[in-house]
């Protein structure tokens, strides 16, 4: 069974349809990346996943469970995390303590006011171990908004992490980052796939990430899905060339 | 190749020492009956800051640390010295009950207009909080049978404290009162600090940093937000017990939008990132009140006129200024 199955959503705003009709099928352990030009339906189709809002039509099942109209907070218990394409952090606060929110969340202490010493040391592994897997130590009592924009995107990685995704959505990683960035984060999300298994799915502009990590690609073009495959079937589609890959060069 | 662009942001208010602007504040509140008459004060004087640092306080809860405005917050501080002054005045004349009366009144009513409120953001999330507190203005107001309409409600006075095998005077020793009133905001500040401290405290400061982010950790931003808000009102009504058992007086001006707005003005002049900025914010404010108002009825403008130019030159407040001072 796939980890996530998208039946023929579709997302209409108004007479625009950004999204028409798109299904997809991510199994577990897979790694998916979702391309296409500007405009052509690839947030708008993440939003419909991750909760940010509901489709016009479609099915979204997670791991064997219809979440389509389900809340962010409902997805999140179910295993669901994401980051976007504009990093959304807690600027004035340090990675740490980033960090903390989202493992306090994650082991259901949100709502506590006041928490024991065997919890407290459970909460310090967890961002002890958050803080590892994306390589942060370093920097962990630095505040993020001082950090580089690609250490910012770690940590909002590492918040994510906390939850202990089964599936973990990234909107444009590399977005925005010079070439040192850009391998950087790809390494990282290399390191989740490979060795810790995460499923992902992910958008992405920068073709050489795209081509490097997914096991599968996806392309969607003005809201339709145009093709679907390896990497090596989307380098050598046609359809694609023209569409997308054509037009970049 | 490009290097990052580190983006720049203020650095938040962590002083060195956290618990030296603690110390020194406790140090200065408990010897006031010593030091304030040599400077010209009197006692009640500091016993109107207390109460009005608490409620700016409480109001802090939110603005400061959930990041969300109230300019309706004077409704659960009346709600809280009406509470207080009936149950003094018909139910027993008990002055801890005369708190609780306080506090369940405007945490009740607090709550309840809470869960509605915290379904808006931003400037409508304010306007909503502004119709609720004059609903509940003008009901006070207007019920004159119970609340005494405009005269406010008399005829009720604090009771002394029977501790068991003692019993204190607050009735008539102003300095025994003070006392009183320091030891009640010792403990509301310290549970408030406590709260800040704690996970739920950690998601209102996530939720004040970047609501999307909090909501995409799974953090139901609405329920904490609407839990932030009960908390403040609570709070805030139990400073306005205090005040009625202050001056033994309840008036529908406690709950009216001005007083609401001396809170907004307390607690940005005193520093809303500041644990204690509101604090140091109602001080300055009830002495300026205090000593403008002895020469000159438009005392508010010069208020107004410190309160723009702290914010124009100490945007983080008067002690947000003071404490980045002594980071190191």
């Amino acid at each position: 069974m796939s980890m996530l199955d998208i039946r023929n959503v579709t997302k209409q705003f108004g007479s625009l349809v950004a999204v028409n009709s798109v299904s997809m099928q991510v199994a577990a352990g897979e790694l998916r990346a979702i391309i296409g030009p500007n405009g052509a339906g690839k947030t708008t189709f993440f939003n419909m996943i991750s909760g940010f809002f509901a489709p016009s039509a479609g099915d979204i099942v997670f791991d064997g469970t219809t979440v389509t109209k389900l809340a962010v907070a409902e997805r999140v218990a179910m295993g669901m995390a994401r980051t976007f394409q504009i990093t959304e952090i807690f600027p004035e606060l340090t990675v740490r303590e980033n960090i903390r929110i989202g493992v306090e969340s994650a082991l259901g202490l949100r709502q506590r006011f006041w928490i024991g010493a065997t919890q407290k040391a459970e909460v310090n592994r967890g961002i002890d171990e958050a803080l590892t897997q994306t390589g942060l130590t370093v920097s962990a009592d630095r505040l993020v908004g001082e950090l580089s924009h690609g250490d910012q995107r770690a940590a909002e990685i590492a918040t994510a992490l906390t939850l202990k995704p089964r599936l973990l959505l990234l909107d444009e990683p590399t977005a925005g980052m010079g070439e040192h960035e850009t391998y950087a984060v790809a390494n990282l999300i290399r390191r989740l796939h490979k060795n810790s298994a995460y499923t992902i799915v992910l958008i992405e502009h920068d073709m050489r990430v795209v081509f490097n990590l997914a096991d599968k690609i996806t392309v969607l073009g003005e809201g339709k899905m145009l093709a679907e495959g390896t990497p090596d079937e989307i380098a050598a589609n046609p359809i694609v060339q023209e569409a997308y890959l054509g037009k970049a060069e | 190749m490009s290097t990052a662009t580190t983006t720049a942001v203020t650095t938040p208010v962590m002083p060195a020492r956290p618990w030296l602007t603690t110390a020194i504040i406790f140090a200065a509140l408990l010897t006031v009956p010593v030091w304030l008459p040599m400077l010209g004060g009197y006692t009640a004087l500091a016993g109107r800051v207390l109460v009005l640092g608490l409620a700016a306080m409480s109001f802090n809860l939110l603005l400061g640390f959930t990041g969300v405005m109230s300019f309706g917050h004077a409704a659960y501080f009346g709600l809280g010295a009406y509470g207080a002054g009936l149950t003094l005045k018909y139910i027993a004349p008990s002055t801890p009950l005369a708190m609780v009366g306080g506090v369940l009144l405007g945490g009740i009513l607090g709550s309840l207009f809470g869960r509605l409120i915290a379904q808006r953001r931003g400037v409508y999330f304010a306007m909503v909080t502004v119709a609720f507190g004059q609903i509940a203005f003008y009901v006070t107001y207007s019920w004159d049978s119970l609340t005494g309409g405009y005269d406010g409600l008399r005829g009720f006075s604090r009771a002394p404290l029977n501790l068991g095998f003692t019993t204190i005077d607050i009735t008539n020793n102003s300095t025994y009162f003070y006392y009183f009133l320091l030891f009640v905001f010792a403990v509301a500040t310290g549970l408030q600090a406590l709260l800040l401290a704690s996970p739920f405290g950690r998601t209102l400061v996530a939720i004040r940093e970047n609501e999307r982010r909090a909501r995409f950790l799974g953090i139901p931003i609405e329920r904490h937000i609407w839990m932030s808000f009960s908390i403040s009102c609570c709070f805030t009504a139990l400073a306005g017990a205090l005040y009625a058992l202050l001056n033994n007086f309840a008036d529908p001006m406690g709950l009216h939008y001005s007083l609401s707005g001396e809170i907004v003005i307390m607690t940005v002049m005193g520093g809303m990132r500041a644990f204690w900025g509101p604090l140091i914010g109602a001080a300055l404010f009830v002495v300026l009140q205090d000593y403008i108002s002895s020469m000159t009825v438009n005392w508010m403008s010069f208020v107004g006129l410190i309160f723009v130019l702290v914010v124009l030159f100490f945007p983080r407040g008067l002690l947000g200024m003071l404490q980045k001072g002594t980071q190191r």
